[in-house]
């Protein structure tokens, strides 16, 4: 268009493969989409191998193969070892479920850089029921295995209100396992976690309790374990700055190959997210409406339009100002200068008053029977 | 946390150190993470493999660039490099 400059997109720097949506466990805060089970038909070795190479041309460097449960895909092994020849830095971000000492002494040999074991709760019981699977002696024999084949390890457990009262237990049991790197997630409300949300989310006077123990701990670790904390944006005043940017930093592929410029971007409506089996990633990073839809700033309405705050937070969430609006295109609710900023404290509400209610509704276990179900 | 001068300096096992031809940038590489480095810090962390010590990597460094006085820089970098994880000392 005559008069407008376009500037060329910052090249893409994460790329997270999302191998498969199969996954043994069954975490209600899953981030995968609640429609999985529609999108069966997972990309071939050499279609992953073909986006591997084309994103690590682009400049990605840092490589996340993520799920669903990444270990159940028998190419995984092949996949890391194309990665690091590419001079990628490889992620697994595992359940740990199926991981063995074999497995775990072949994705090294392949150049896996890191492997992030997630726990569920400090304990077995609580563990077992999240994940809606036994699993927590395995988890942490993995993690202990991790250690002992020379990988930075990574505990990554995410915090919710059924187990945030654990917080001083799960430091404990991140210094006993000797991680490297503790990353304490509170949930983030999409997808399950969006349906869960209720039975999920903690009240602020619990969140501020863990918050404080948590630093203490971060700074009693200085030096030998570092702590991630991802922040629980509800209880935040301005947006957090999604992404980095929509479209500047991350690119997610998910199973079937649609690109995604974040991993919730499938449940946008009308983005028309476009598939790797269609257009190399360099015509879908630089070229697509779904990449270009969020960048910049020309798409914003008020009050981020005039705000000066915009260059720091990009209007927030999109998938939240969606799910929580019913318009992406809004500023993320989160912001208190947002004229929907009451949908947050209701938000809040509506989950303190599910935990005084005498019939507590049940959690909403991430399956294929519920899936359907919600689809 | 500082440098003993009586051990030599070697970059992390956790970490990884790499030309970017994407950011014609050396960068270093850790678990969901990134940091961009500027020429002299490279140079500097490049020597750091197991077997120099501070006062060696100072006095290659300005040999190779025909300099002095890059004592104070040099340490100065290293504490952070050090306080990190970037590099160790055992």
């Amino acid at each position: 268009m005559a008069g407008l400059t376009k500037t060329k997109p910052t090249p893409p720097r994460w790329l997270l493969a999302e191998l498969t949506y199969a996954c043994p466990l069954q975490c209600p805060y899953c981030s995968n989409p609640l429609d999985y089970t529609k999108y069966q038909n997972e990309l071939d070795t050499d279609d992953w191998k073909r986006v591997l190479t084309q994103a690590r041309k682009m400049g990605a460097v840092q490589l996340g193969f993520s799920g669903g449960e990444p270990l159940t895909r028998q190419d995984l092994p092949e996949l890391v070892k194309h990665a690091r020849e590419l001079g990628y830095y490889s992620n697994l971000i595992t359940s740990g479920y199926g991981l063995t000492e074999e497995k775990i002494i072949a994705l090294k040999e392949a150049g896996l850089d890191h492997i992030q074991v997630s726990i569920q709760a400090s304990s077995q019981e609580l563990n077992d029921h999240i994940a809606g699977t036994a699993s927590f002696n395995h988890k942490k024999e993995v993690a202990h295995l991790v250690k002992k084949h020379g990988y930075p390890m990574v505990l990554c457990v995410v915090i919710h209100r059924e187990n945030i009262h654990q917080m001083p237990e799960i430091l404990a049991m991140a210094e006993e396992l000797g991680a490297d790197y503790l990353e304490l997630a509170n949930t983030q409300y999409y997808g399950w976690a969006h349906t869960n949300r209720d039975q999920l989310l903690p009240t602020k006077a619990q969140f501020e309790k863990a918050e404080i123990i948590a630093q203490a701990f971060k700074e009693q670790v200085a030096g030998k374990m570092k702590i991630y904390y991802v922040v629980p944006d509800f209880y935040e005043d301005r947006p957090k700055a999604c992404m980095n940017g929509w479209g500047t930093t991350f690119l997610t592929i998910a199973p079937d190959g649609v690109a995604l410029p974040c991993h919730s971007a499938r449940e946008l409506p009308g983005l028309h997210c476009p598939s790797v089996k269609d257009y190399s990633i360099e015509e879908i990073w630089n070229e697509s409406k779904a990449f270009n839809f969020f960048r910049g700033t020309e798409w914003m309405k008020e009050p981020c339009r005039s705000c000066d705050e915009k260059d720091k937070d990009f209007g927030g969430c999109h998938c939240q100002a969606y799910l929580l609006t019913g318009d992406m295109h809004n500023t993320d609710p989160v912001c208190s200068k947002s004229p929907h900023h009451g949908v947050i404290q209701a938000a809040i509400d509506s989950a303190a008053a599910s935990t005084l209610a005498e019939n507590e509704k049940p959690l909403v276990f991430r399956n294929s029977k519920n899936s359907k179900l919600l689809s | 946390m500082s440098i003993n001068p009586e051990l030599p300096i070697q970059f992390s096992r956790t970490h990884r150190l790499q030309w970017e031809e994407a950011q014609q940038k050396n960068v270093i590489l850790y678990p969901e993470g990134m940091v961009e480095l500027n020429q002299s810090s490279a140079e500097i962390l490049k020597l750091c493999d197991g077997t120099r010590t501070l006062a060696q990597i100072v006095s290659d460094l300005e040999a190779a660039f025909s300099t002095s006085g890059l004592t104070n820089d040099i340490t100065a970098f290293l504490e952070v490099a050090l306080q990190n994880g970037w590099i160790n000392q055992n």
